[in-house]
């Protein structure tokens, strides 16, 4: 980092901004030196992001100054940030699929920028070449994984000059190896003198390359600090306010009988851009979780609809149930034989947006609260209100839509509906995904209770932290392929990170290796 | 079947495919910035009924095309408004539109039913008119015909090569991340509709200016909903749309060809010929669903409203 620059890169002073019934920001303030790397940490909801919007030009502030090398300025659209040399890789991307890497850069450059730059794709090869970025020109977007993607998008800052680059979660959607090779582009940038906004879950992460971290907390800053001094469980405390209990890790479980499983499924994915699903073999046993890590788009939500029900195009042999063929049978008569799920995708497939909770709590739960052909409401509204407290579901009450909460609620709401039908079997994508730290906690011991009482749990998680903590034994997928399955304690992250980017697909020994790892 | 003949065929087959090729082009746009306007019918209806008055009354006829664009884009402007400042669902005012366009149409017309004006006149392009069969098919038509090649060129043009090609194909596809790096949606939206009301406008004047120089209550017969169809035909590539035009012209006049060679079958049958064609091909790519949602504006028919961007 460069110091003797005394003039900031950007000064924030006051920002606030208030949404109805939310204060969003309140006055925040935050000063970024050329060539900073600077974490911005608080939970969901603590205003992050509409920091980071207000920016970049897509939020206006209500009240606050911004101050940009030295000179106030009003940043009034995300174009107006970008001529000032401010760039923002999001979270969710901003790529067009249909469109090639360098159409995709070219629309965010004015007339001005391209004309400077001439022959754009030659730049961009440049460029690539320059940083490490392995990006090439004339492919088509959705042709590119997820972590490519990210480099493009990396890569449309970079060829704006940029003096500011804002990264929104960067590293939630990477394997742990193309983590590191973020970090060494963005140490690069760093030295350059570029100043980089950082935003993230991940704590280990920000203590590793961050120089400085602003914690948020209900709109506020609530603590600054050198993230290389302190540990991150001193950062998740300044983040929770009280005393976050530590999850230091959970007995390991040994699976029993062998109570469903998926034998040699091949298909290709009903959607375009889809992943195919290659020969994929997969046991589950009475009694453990097993998680499946992998980045996503790499074949989970294919597999996830198999598993389910939702996709029922396959043979009947593909799938079974306690020695029983299922594969031919949709979600509900699954359900009906003692399996749950938690799908990914929790507005439109966990729940119904318009519906009450009381209502989406029948949906899945048709069994117990309906007697004589009649809906039993008073027992299904006290049931829903008891999860709501159970898991501190934050909504207006049980007659509250599943739209109007918030997505870490939904979830809570989600998983602790399905955990609650006593599954025998339960298949899980994410089920901590967008959680606060108390919420997850609760919400991993109910899973490790489910398994204790016998149910066999399938877990397909992109946070390979999450999935150590909890899988008894543990795999990954890559681009429609599933690595062998191996006991947690018998492997590492590391491994499974090559498992995640697929060093085990041309491995033709991989049965054997399955062998041997159960034995 | 002798050449002159086939020659005559496909002259006609052009002339009946251009009013689609004008709305087609028009709707085209539209839908890649992923909009779906279902008023074409009504539209080009009040393009047409307008465009026939502005010409009857004046006497002259680039008068009622321009009146025709005008009409169809004023038209266009109300959907717009509801769908992209209200938040109307598209399916529901594009009908209400077609529904709205033909009512208006045939009051405003009423007084002029069986009046006749002078069409626009052929005009046989030196040296291209004389390529054997081909200048006599494509090169002997009106100034509309050659407009209508012209405004294909172009839109092939800006939609393949340009920035603003580039920039709604962006919109259509994901209006929201194209809001994150700061192109206009809406305005980009709004563009694009009023230039698809202002085509449909000059196709409805096709009608009644060219194709028969008179109005006639819903002269244009469905022609905006074969349109539609069209444009899934074309999978959205303006090529292959002036191709799809033709072959739909051509499916129009088979009863008039097949009458001529003396076949006895009943022209009401052979006059659905169109339709058929129209919704065999609807079934065809509709079969493939993989390949009709690759090629689709990804964000067809979904509204966007920049309120809702926190």
């Amino acid at each position: 980092m460069k110091t003797h620059n005394s003039i900031s890169r950007l000064e924030l002073a006051n920002i606030t901004k208030q949404y109805p019934g939310c204060l969003a920001n309140d006055n925040v303030s935050l000063i970024l030196m050329p060539g900073e790397i600077h974490a911005l940490l608080g939970e969901n909801g603590a205003g992050k992001s509409t920091l980071v919007k207000t920016i970049y030009g897509v939020v206006a502030p209500d009240k606050g100054d911004i101050i940009w090398d030295g000179k106030e300025v009003s940043i009034k659209s995300p174009s107006m940030a970008r001529d000032l040399g401010i760039g923002m890789v999001f979270q969710h991307f901003s790529l067009f699929e249909t469109l090639t890497v360098s159409e995709n850069i070219e629309l965010c450059l004015s007339k001005h920028q391209l004309n400077k730059i001439g022959d754009l794709a030659a730049r961009i090869t440049q460029l690539s070449t320059e940083y490490g970025l392995n990006v090439d020109p004339s492919r088509y977007i959705h042709s590119l994984s997820i972590g490519e993607r990210q480099r493009v998008e990396i890569m449309r800052c970079l060829v704006q000059s940029v003096k500011l680059l804002i990264l929104d979660e960067p590293t939630s959607v990477l394997t742990p190896q193309e983590v590191a090779g973020l970090f060494d582009v963005l140490r690069t940038l760093s030295k350059e003198g570029c100043s980089i906004l950082f935003i993230s879950h991940k704590l280990h992460e920000v203590t590793e390359i961050c120089h400085k971290a602003t914690i948020l907390r209900g709109g506020k800053v609530v603590d600054t600090c050198i993230p290389n001094e302190e540990t991150p469980a001193t950062i998740a405390k300044m983040m929770v306010g009280d005393l976050a209990e530590q999850e230091a890790g959970y007995t390991k479980a040994e699976g029993k009988t062998v109570v469903f499983s998926v034998n040699n499924l091949s298909l290709p994915s009903k959607q375009p851009f889809g992943t195919t699903l290659k020969n994929i073999n997969l046991d589950l046993k009475a009694g453990e979780i097993l998680g499946i890590a992998g980045v996503a788009g790499n074949g989970q939500d294919e597999l996830m609809a198999i598993i389910s029900g939702e996709d029922t195009r396959n043979v009947k042999q593909t799938i079974s149930l306690n020695n029983l063929d299922i594969g031919h049978l949709h979600a509900g008569e699954r359900r009906k034989l003692g399996m749950a799920y938690v799908p990914e995708e929790r507005l439109g497939r966990g729940a119904v947006p318009d519906m009450s909770l009381t209502e989406n709590t029948l949906l899945t739960h048709s069994e117990g609260f309906i007697k004589n052909g009649l809906v039993q409401w008073q027992s299904i509204k006290d049931y829903t209100k008891d999860l709501i407290t159970k898991y501190k579901i934050k909504c207006h009450g049980e007659f509250s839509e599943a739209k109007s909460l918030s997505g870490g609620n939904l979830q809570k709401f989600i998983m602790g509906r399905e955990i609650g039908q006593n599954p025998k079997i339960l298949i899980c994508a994410h089920p901590t995904w967008g959680v606060d730290v108390g919420a997850a906690l609760a919400i991993h011991q109910a899973l490790l209770q489910l398994r204790d009482k016998g149910a066999a749990i399938l877990l397909i998680s992109e946070d390979i932290d999450e999935l150590f903590l909890l899988a008894d034994r543990m795999a990954a997928v890559c681009n429609g392929h599933l690595s062998p399955l191996v006991k947690t304690e018998h492997t590492n992250i590391d491994q499974i990170g090559q498992w995640m980017a697929g060093t085990f697909i041309n491995n033709t020994s991989a049965h054997t290796q399955e062998q041997e790892a159960k034995a | 079947m002798d050449s002159d003949l086939i020659v005559q065929i496909l002259f006609a087959a052009v002339k009946t495919g251009t009013p689609l090729l004008f709305i087609a082009l028009g709707e085209v746009i539209c839908e890649k910035s992923g909009i779906l306007n279902l008023g074409q019918e009504g539209m080009m209806l009040m393009g047409a009924v307008v465009g026939f008055l502005a010409a009857y009354s004046t006497g002259n006829m680039g008068f009622g095309v321009l009146a025709a664009m005008l009409m169809g884009s004023i038209m266009s402007l109300i959907f717009a408004v509801l769908v992209l400042q209200l938040g109307a669902n598209q399916v529901a005012t594009g009908l209400a539109l077609t529904i709205f366009g033909t009512g208006l149409s045939a009051f405003v017309g009423a007084g002029f039913v069986g009046q006749t004006i002078q069409g626009f006149p052929p005009i046989a392009i030196p040296f291209l008119s004389d390529i054997p069969y081909i200048g006599r098919i494509l090169f002997s038509h009106d100034i509309l015909v050659y407009f209508s090649f012209g405004m294909t060129a172009v839109l092939f043009y800006v939609v393949n090569k340009t920035r603003i090609g580039l920039t709604l194909k962006a919109v259509g596809e994901n209006p929201n991340a194209a809001n994150a790096i700061g192109i206009p949606v809406l305005k980009v939206r709004y563009l694009a509709i009023m230039f698809g009301g202002a085509m449909a406008g000059i196709s409805g004047a096709y009608m009644s200016l060219v194709y028969t120089p008179m109005w006639v209550e819903n002269m244009t017969a469905g022609r905006g909903w074969i349109a539609l169809a069209l444009v899934v035909f074309a999978s959205w590539r303006i090529g292959r749309i002036m191709l799809g035009a033709y072959l739909f012209g051509l499916a129009s006049i088979m009863h008039l060809v097949l009458q001529g060679m003396g076949w006895s079958i009943s022209p009401n049958l052979l006059a659905m010929l169109p339709y058929v064609a129209t919704v065999i091909v609807m079934v065809i790519i509709s079969a493939d669903h993989f390949k009709e949602k690759l090629l689709a504006p990804r964000s067809l028919g979904k509204p966007f409203d920049p309120r809702n961007m926190a």
